[in-house]
């Protein structure tokens, strides 16, 4: 297990880069801890798959340094680095067995057959592979066939890190589920240091004690799923993590109230003093699940008209609009009435965000 | 049809002719000399399928993945195929005369007497190093073409997982390569069990008949000794032999998708 | 129009692919196709396309039999998993090109393209080639070719399966006003319960080849007719507990009895399967009738906006969905609650008995 040091990296894939937009990965300098599980979240072309590719010893970066426990490997090709890496599809040697796949980096090792046999026991008990050891891998369905690839990691007690390349991507639905709890469960048993890349923000903030947010080449914010969602950094982040995103209105501050158009939104006198402050482009971000949705006026409400109406099963998007063409998103929880017109969406004070020239205002 | 009827017939001139039912089918199953030349048909496509399947493995490993000496090599590699079959010939028999070749010159320059003419090994030997050397690009390219399509994470995880080149070859890469080795397979045990060009050109199936393969035989019979009758019942015969390979390679092939499907 | 299929079967070299369909699909409907992999549902599609032939049964087009019919006699438009253009063609081009082959005219295909571009936010790139397009743009390039003819039948095969979740999110949306807007039969696959939920309309849950049920989408959800059509249209997988009634008390488990009241009134005695979806379970009480269930925690998963908790029922797995970010100590007890009035009960057998009342729609 090991800390891994990004010191100033940096990567283009053009030999003579001339601006910032030239590098698929701008400077990043950031440590992380060993036994930590991080996920690289971002859309495609982001950079992340880049930044795995520097870690893994694929990439040589155009700038910078990777230590590994402070050791310097930026030269080391992926053999000589100890990592694992679980791949987007299944890689596994299909004429040998599950046995055969999980002892087969212990042999190329030169381990005994006595230790071979003892991890490879331990490891498919921890995967729940114990009952199909001998079958042959090729025969397994695509989520045992993950957990196999998975294996082969753990099977090494020397493995600094293990990457994951969107591990999930081939996998039903209800097995994410399952195989998302293993990993989880794996790591809290083992505590080894993982990196899990991936655009899909449920597997990010589910797997991750530190979500790292990618765009454009650079990090836009680390935090745990809880600072995203309550404090994203950036509007990027806030459009980005949760389903749907943030909301955004474009406003100005008034006093303890943010002005859409002619439409006044209260704020707390913390928000309010942090609006009075700001300067540029000012807007006002709040998540659906703090947006109440009422049928008739009540105290503090703002008025909208339903333009549609999502039904997700166990609650409702209701998508309406404020003002002047500002659409605001709304979540509906099961058993409410849905207004079929207009709507009254009352803001939640103390989620009220404001941001300004796109990032966050805070103390 | 015609080849049909002439198997059935006796044919003494245009518009003489006595059905004999399957007399030529006797007479050529009891040949000896067919015997002996499908004997040697399969001892010879044996061999070079021992040969060139490594071989054009072997060469394709190595050759370099992308970029312009990528290209390069590749058609350097396809140049023997592109050559027409007598030009191959004309080529060889230059190439390896004792007197003015290169090959034969060189050989003879060492010390040891060459002339395929003559020696029934060296025949056999220059026979099979001229399809090894015509054909073994196929069976590059086929490889080739397999090894391409195998996903760089493969490479990547043998890596890590500290496999050696041997280990990723036997593991990785010839386990996924085995669908077009299959076709490289057949594709090559057909034309070298149906070899008639370059015996033909080179060597005329002698000396003696140490290099008359079926097809070589089989053209004798029927154009040499205008044995109409036997040759047109042997051509069926050959036939037969060669859709019942067909059907034993169409097999394994299907069983080899199957394997990979599930 | 209308499309009915007949008992269709379909097996290959003796696999079962699909097995005894008859369904019936109306013009201007959003039929969606869900199931996991290998229930059959591309293969359905494809005798729906015309580019298979059923082993048996009978494809009727407004009552004629089209099972014969070549794909290119068929008036549709399918798009597939991978994003399939001309690489050649520009973006234009690309969306032009099923126009051209009808032989429509020039002003005609300019405006019709312009507006297909347009619904799909493709106006800008139409001079451009596919490669030089993100993997969203391009599933949205193959999108708008297959809207821009009027066709009597639009199949998608799992169309977003390879896109970035944010954008999968925004197209689920801009589909559903493009399905809307026209008249043309609709059939979408899916493996996923809520991209099945947002696009709403009609749904076939399909397993190995077989239909368990089919209706409109919310009441499907809502009246899951077996556990196995509940388990397939969950996500997260729905909670299942073994119960049995006596008398008048409800046994959930071995540790906890609810009164028989409300939709379970008349339960008779008997062992039965209970269900519970994970966001029917709390962490705190919503009412009074509510019932405290103690399990040991396994595992929390936060997602951002919902912490899910792996949870241990004296031997039975469950998952707990609650809005917000919680953070317990993982293998110490926790305390949920159940609304009794929240659960679905099924046989033993799987066959649903009862399901929640004041759920439905």
């Amino acid at each position: 297990m090991a800390k891994i040091t990004l010191d100033n990296v940096a990567h283009s894939y053009i030999a003579k880069p001339k601006n910032q937009a030239d590098y698929a990965l701008r400077l990043i300098d950031n440590i992380w801890n060993d036994g930590g599980a991080y996920a690289l979240l971002g859309p495609s072309g982001c950079g992340k798959t880049t930044l795995l590719n520097i870690i893994s010893g694929l990439l040589t970066p155009s700038k910078g340094r990777v230590l590994f426990d402070g050791k310097d490997v930026t030269g080391l090709p992926t053999e000589k680095r100890n990592i694992a890496q679980v791949f987007q599809f299944p890689v596994l040697y299909d004429t040998m067995s599950v046995y055969g796949n999980l002892a087969f980096p212990l042999k190329n090792r030169g381990f005994n057959k006595i230790d071979i046999e003892k991890r490879v026991l331990e490891v498919a008990q921890i995967l729940d592979l114990t009952d199909s050891l001998n079958k042959k891998a090729a025969s397994l369905t695509a989520d045992a066939k993950q957990k196999i690839s998975l294996g082969r990691g753990l099977v090494r007690s020397d493995v600094a890190a293990i990457l994951f390349d969107e591990p999930l991507t081939v996998i039903d639905p209800h097995l994410k589920w399952q195989l998302r709890c293993k990993l989880k469960q794996v790591h809290e048993q083992l505590k080894l240091t993982l990196l899990y890349v991936t655009h899909d923000q449920i597997e990010a903030l589910t797997f991750a004690e530190q979500v790292i947010v990618m765009y454009e080449g650079a990090i836009v914010q680390i935090g745990t799923p809880q600072e995203l969602f309550e404090n994203p950094s950036h509007k990027f982040v806030g459009y980005f993590i949760g389903s749907p995103g943030m909301n955004f209105l474009p406003c100005t501050i008034e006093g303890n109230q943010a002005m859409v158009g002619d439409i006044a939104i209260k704020l707390n006198n913390q928000t309010a003093a942090l609006g009075a402050k700001a300067i540029g482009k000012i807007e006002l971000g709040i998540r659906p699940l703090y947006l109440e949705i009422h049928n008739t006026k009540v105290e503090g409400s703002v008025p909208t008209i339903v333009k549609s109406i999502e039904d997700q099963g166990s609650y409702k998007i209701v998508t309406t609009i404020l003002g002047n063409n500002n659409i605001l998103r709304a979540r509906l929880p099961e058993g409410k009435t849905c207004p079929s017109e207009k709507a009254w969406l009352k803001f939640s004070e103390n989620w009220i965000r404001l941001f300004s020239d796109d990032m966050l205002l805070k103390n | 049809m015609t080849v049909v009827n002439y198997s059935l017939q006796d044919i003494f001139g245009p518009g003489q002719r006595v059905f004999v039912g399957l007399e030529w089918f006797k007479e050529v199953l009891a040949d000896k000399r067919l015997h002996d030349a499908l004997g040697k048909q399969l001892i010879f496509s044996g061999l070079v399928l021992l040969i060139e399947m490594p071989l054009g493995i072997l060469i394709a490993l190595m050759m370099p993945k992308k970029g312009l000496t990528a290209s390069i090599s590749l058609v350097i590699i396809a140049l023997p195929l592109l050559i027409p079959w007598n030009v191959i010939g004309t080529i060889w028999i230059i190439f390896t005369r004792p007197d003015i070749g290169l090959f034969g010159a060189a050989i003879n320059g060492m010390g040891i007497a060459f002339d395929h003419t003559s020696n029934p090994l060296q025949a056999w030997i220059t026979l099979m190093f001229m399809e090894v050397w015509h054909w073994t690009p196929l069976v590059v390219l086929l490889s080739y073409a397999g090894l391409r399509a195998i996903p760089e994470a493969y490479f990547q995880a043998a890596k890590i997982d500290g496999a050696s080149t041997w280990a990723t070859f036997w593991y990785i890469q010839l386990p996924k390569m085995r669908g077009v080795l299959t076709i490289a397979l057949l594709l090559r045990f057909m034309d070298s069990f149906l070899i008639y060009a370059e015996p033909f050109v080179l060597t005329g199936g002698g000396p003696g008949n140490t290099t008359t393969f079926l097809s070589i035989y089989l053209v004798k019979v029927a154009v040499g000794q205008f044995d109409l009758g036997p040759a047109a019942a042997f051509s069926l015969v050959y036939f037969l032999i060669i859709l019942l390979f067909c059907f034993i390679f169409y097999q394994v092939l299907k069983n080899v998708g199957k394997g990979e499907k599930s | 129009m209308s499309i009915t299929i007949e008992n269709i079967s379909l097996s290959v070299n003796k696999e079962i692919y699909l097995k005894d369909i008859s369904l019936n699909f109306d013009s201007g409907s959003k039929n969606i196709l869900l199931g996991r992999t290998l229930a059959g549902k591309t293969s359905l599609l494809r005798i729906l396309a015309g580019l298979d032939r059923p082993s048996k049964g009978k494809i009727l087009v407004d009552n004629k039999d089209v099972t014969g019919v070549s794909v290119r006699k068929r008036n549709i438009s399918m798009v597939y998993q991978q994003f399939i253009n001309y690489p050649s063609f520009t973006i234009y081009d690309n969306i032009a090109s099923p126009l051209k082959v009808a032989g429509m005219g020039k002003s005609m295909i300019d405006s019709r393209v312009r507006e297909a571009a347009e619904m799909l936010h493709l106006e800008d790139m139409l001079d451009r080639m596919p490669g030089e397009l993100s993997g969203g743009q391009q599933q949205r390039c193959a999108i708008a070719r297959a809207l821009v003819k009027d066709t009597n039948l639009l199949l998608l095969d799992e169309p977003l399966v390879n896109l970035d979740y944010k954008l999968r999110e925004e197209l689920q949306i801009d589909l559903q006003d493009i399905f809307a807007q026209r008249n043309a039969i609709v059939v979408y696959t899916s493996t996923e319960p809520s991209e099945a939920l947002k696009l709403g309309g009609n749904i076939v849950i399909l397993d190995k080849g077989r239909v368990l049920q089919n209706g409109i989408t919310s009441e499907v959800f809502h009246k899951p007719a077996t556990i196995k059509v509940a388990e397939i249209f969950s996500d997260p997988p729905i909670n299942l507990i073994n119960c049995h009634v006596e008398g008048s008390v409800f046994h959930l488990g071995q540790n906890v009895t609810i009164p028989l009241t409300g939709h379970m009134k008349s339960l008779a005695s008997g062992n039965y399967i209970a269900g519970i979806r994970s966001n029917h379970l709390y962490l705190n009480p919503q009412n009074k009738t509510d019932t405290a269930i103690e399990a040991i925690l396994d595992l929390a998963e936060i997602n951002g906006s919902e912490t899910f908790f792996h949870v241990n029922y004296a031997g039975t797995k469950l998952v707990v969905q609650e809005v917000g970010i919680y953070s317990k100590k993982i293998n110490s007890k926790i305390l949920f609650y159940l609304d009794p009035a929240s659960l679905f009960v099924f046989s033993k057998s799987g066959e649903l008995i009862l399901s929640p009342e004041n759920f439905s729609v």
